[in-house]
């Protein structure tokens, strides 16, 4: 008989990541382990005033004091935070001051990911922050940028040229003692993107950060600040990759996003870090708080999330929404292949009246991966008139999969309008026998039925990015339906 | 152009279909008929390739080759076409682009080339328009909130554009009404020439007499114990099968 569409499924659902490469490049690195001194020695490499520095430090004294939290439904072997590199750096002999001072290694990296960071060559009106290990290595379009008064640079630029902005936000959406990676990347991180667009600016262009770990044994800590100033729109988008390394590393960041009055921010994430292979060994633990705080009157956030790497994921991008009449929104595809494990899902926090928030969140599994959708919408007891509408939908592709979903709600004024819908499939054989009988033979047909059923969130990403989701999709897809 | 040969088949290891044996040839129009549960749907299936439906002994030969071996996409390749009883839905997958993508398989597999778009999309108005289906129909997802009857017309217009060779309709005619029957009896007999032959499931006579079938098979307990011409049906509908057994 013909080959059964289970071993067909299984055949697909299989294949190698193609970002898994390695840079051969000097690294500057630090001695492994975590103490006050090496907070102390990458405060100094950076140059940082006092002031950062002390706060590092108290970052670092809270998180002494706190424990890992085991509430997920992840399962990993414990992690020696002794064990890990808290900074490593490509080695470069001075300060650079264009492009074309950047290592051609680095360039080449960079190219094979498809990310070019010649100006030229660039898709027009991206422009890209480039995060090598712990810091960044270069920011494209910085003079277009700067004409309109939009400040896009390293963290740790930012630092050193506008320490005001820094002092002022750093930390006010997600305080040091926030959670117990949080509080980690306060102390030890490295460095980040930092954005801030002026008054009433729309930022002209789409703006990119591309987050890439090469170094071994390092965990890379970074660390990103959006602030949009009253009036002012952008939109960010993220990508993350790394090597194919045998041992798991560690990648614990931040993200904090500020709008004031009638300020928006759109913020996606194509997340590539590198899953394990087939049989679950390696891939990046990515332990990540993202939040934003939607502080003045009519102001929105809306985080777009397509996760399909990593070995572990544990993430929970969320709004908090003070000012009145603010929207915050959270649309997700999460996909688990092999032997991976994604904890993921939102928070919606209501605070001021008439906050509106709204959750699309999709989570597929194939192979032997494991889908948790964590959602939380709280309404304060002072929130007049909120509006939450949640759609989580999962899908499993294959017999060893997982999915499983954890909305919690707390709603404490009676005004409040929640709805919740949530199911889950198994992607039908029905439906691949349907597209195998019109002539679509059942790797395309996966593909097609997965792409169906992500499309509302695919929809929401920026249009050259969404094409890039749909075949990183496919990829990922590619022999690991089980 | 198709010769099922002492067929005993079923789902994973039971009997469902015994000893059936049927030779269709180009341009003919057989109809099989009989009451339910009597493998009807079963041998469409086990003719299309679905997965646990197992040929237990017997053959199928379709255009001098038997096609046991074949996974079910590639006997679509073939030119056999299947309109489903229930076709199921596909969220978020839209009708145009399913669609297209099916044609540019089937035209791969070919080795031919990909149909133009802007062509593509021409040609799908039309079908829509033989099929008494709104423009507007090439926007939705593939079955997804359909009505039964919009789930049926749907079916023949993908027969239209796939142009299979061997076309096995199963039970087309079940929840249309009158003018639905008519419709996509016309889009049907518009699409027969000698070079196609076609299987239809039914267990009405109204629709034959859009079709006008040239063989009528009654099917009982997943063997074939009458055939006839279309005189046999009307003396079903007026005797009931009883009068078979």
């Amino acid at each position: 008989m013909n080959k059964s569409t289970k071993q067909q499924i299984e055949d697909i659902t299989s294949s190698e990541y193609q970002y898994g490469f390695t840079t051969k490049i000097q690294e500057e690195r630090i001695p492994n382990g975590l103490n006050e001194e090496i907070i102390k020695t990458i405060s100094a490499i950076k140059n940082e005033p006092d002031w950062l520095l002390e706060w590092r430090l108290k970052a670092f004294q809270r998180w002494l004091k706190m424990s890992e939290p085991k509430w997920s439904n992840l399962k990993y072997p414990k992690i020696d935070f002794q064990d890990l590199c808290y900074y490593s750096a490509p080695k470069q002999k001075k300060k650079l001051n264009s492009l074309d001072e950047v290592d051609p290694e680095l360039i080449k990296t960079y190219n094979k990911l498809g990310i070019p960071l010649n100006e030229q060559k660039m898709l027009s009106g991206v422009a890209v922050d480039a995060v090598f290990d712990s810091v960044s290595v270069a920011t494209t379009f910085k003079e277009t940028l700067k004409k309109a008064g939009v400040i896009f640079c390293s963290f740790s630029e930012a630092v050193q040229n506008h320490p005001d902005l820094i002092k002022k936000y750093l930390g006010t959406v997600v305080p040091i003692s926030d959670n117990y990676y949080a509080a980690l990347n306060s102390a030890v991180f490295s460095d980040g993107s930092f954005v801030y667009i002026p008054k009433g600016t729309k930022c002209p262009m789409e703006l990119s950060t591309y987050f890439r770990i090469n170094a071994a044994n390092t965990g890379q800590f970074e660390r990103t600040l959006i602030v949009a100033d009253e009036g002012a729109y952008v939109s960010y988008l993220e990508g993350c990759t790394a090597p194919m390394r045998d041992e798991n590393q560690l990648h614990a960041a931040v993200v904090e996003l500020v709008t004031l009055d009638n300020a928006e921010i759109k913020y996606s994430t194509v997340q590539n870090w590198y899953p394990g292979d087939k049989d679950g060994k390696g891939g990046i633990y990515n332990f990540v708080t993202k939040r934003g705080l939607c502080k003045g009157y009519k102001s929105k956030i809306s985080w777009t999330q397509i996760e399909t790497g990593s070995s572990l994921t544990w993430k929970y991008p969320s709004c908090v929404l003070k000012g009145d009449n603010s929207i915050g929104e959270f649309y997700s595809v999460a996909l688990s292949n092999n032997f991976q494990q994604a904890d993921t899902g939102t928070k919606m926090i209501h605070i001021g009246n008439n906050t509106k928030s709204t959750i699309i969140s999709k989570g597929i599994s194939a192979g032997n991966g494991q889908q948790t959708y964590r959602g939380e919408v709280k309404v304060m007891k002072n929130a007049i008139n909120a509006r939450n509408r949640s759609e989580c939908d999962s899908i499993l592709i294959g017999s060893k999969s997982g999915a499983h979903t954890f909305p919690y709600l707390d709603i404490r004024n009676s005004s409040a309008k929640i709805e919740h819908e949530a199911t889950t499939s198994k992607i039908g054989e029905e439906q691949l026998f349907y597209c195998n009988q019109r002539g679509i033979d059942t790797e395309d047909a996966i593909a097609l039925i997965i792409n169906g059923f992500c499309k509302s969130v695919f929809k929401k990403l920026p249009m050259e990015f969404a094409v890039e989701a749909q075949k990183l999709m496919e990829v990922s897809l590619e022999g690991s339906v089980g | 152009m198709l010769k099922i040969k002492n067929l005993t088949a079923g789902v994973d290891d039971k009997n469902i279909l015994n000893n059936i044996n049927l030779n269709i040839n180009s341009g003919e129009f057989h109809v099989i008929m009989g009451t339910n549960g009597t493998g009807k749907s079963t041998l469409g299936n086990i003719l299309a390739g679905k997965d646990n439906y197992n040929v237990h002994s017997g053959d199928i030969v379709y255009k001098d080759k038997s096609i046991i071996n074949l996974s079910p996409d590639e006997r679509a390749h073939e030119g056999i076409f299947m309109s489903f009883q229930y076709p199921v839905s596909i969220p978020g997958v839209n009708t145009m682009h399913f669609l297209r993508t099916a044609v540019n398989s089937i035209r791969k597999s070919k080795k031919q080339d990909e149909i133009e778009p802007g062509d593509f999309i021409k040609l799908f108005k039309e079908k829509l328009e033989l099929i008494g289906l709104k423009s507007e129909f090439s926007k939705r997802s593939v079955n997804d909130g359909f009505s039964g009857g919009e789930k049926k017309r749907f079916e023949i217009i993908q027969m239209l554009l796939l142009n299979p060779d061997l076309i096995i309709l199963d039970e087309t005619d079940s929840g249309l009404d009158i003018d639905a029957i008519r419709i996509v009896s016309n889009g049907i007999n518009a699409f027969r020439n000698k070079n196609k032959s076609f299987i239809l499931i039914t267990h009405y006579n109204r629709i034959l007499n859009y079709l006008k079938p040239d063989f009528i098979h009654v099917m009982l307990n997943g063997t074939i114990v009458k055939s006839g011409g279309r005189e046999l049906a009307v003396e079903l509908e007026e005797k009931g099968y009883e009068w078979i057994k």
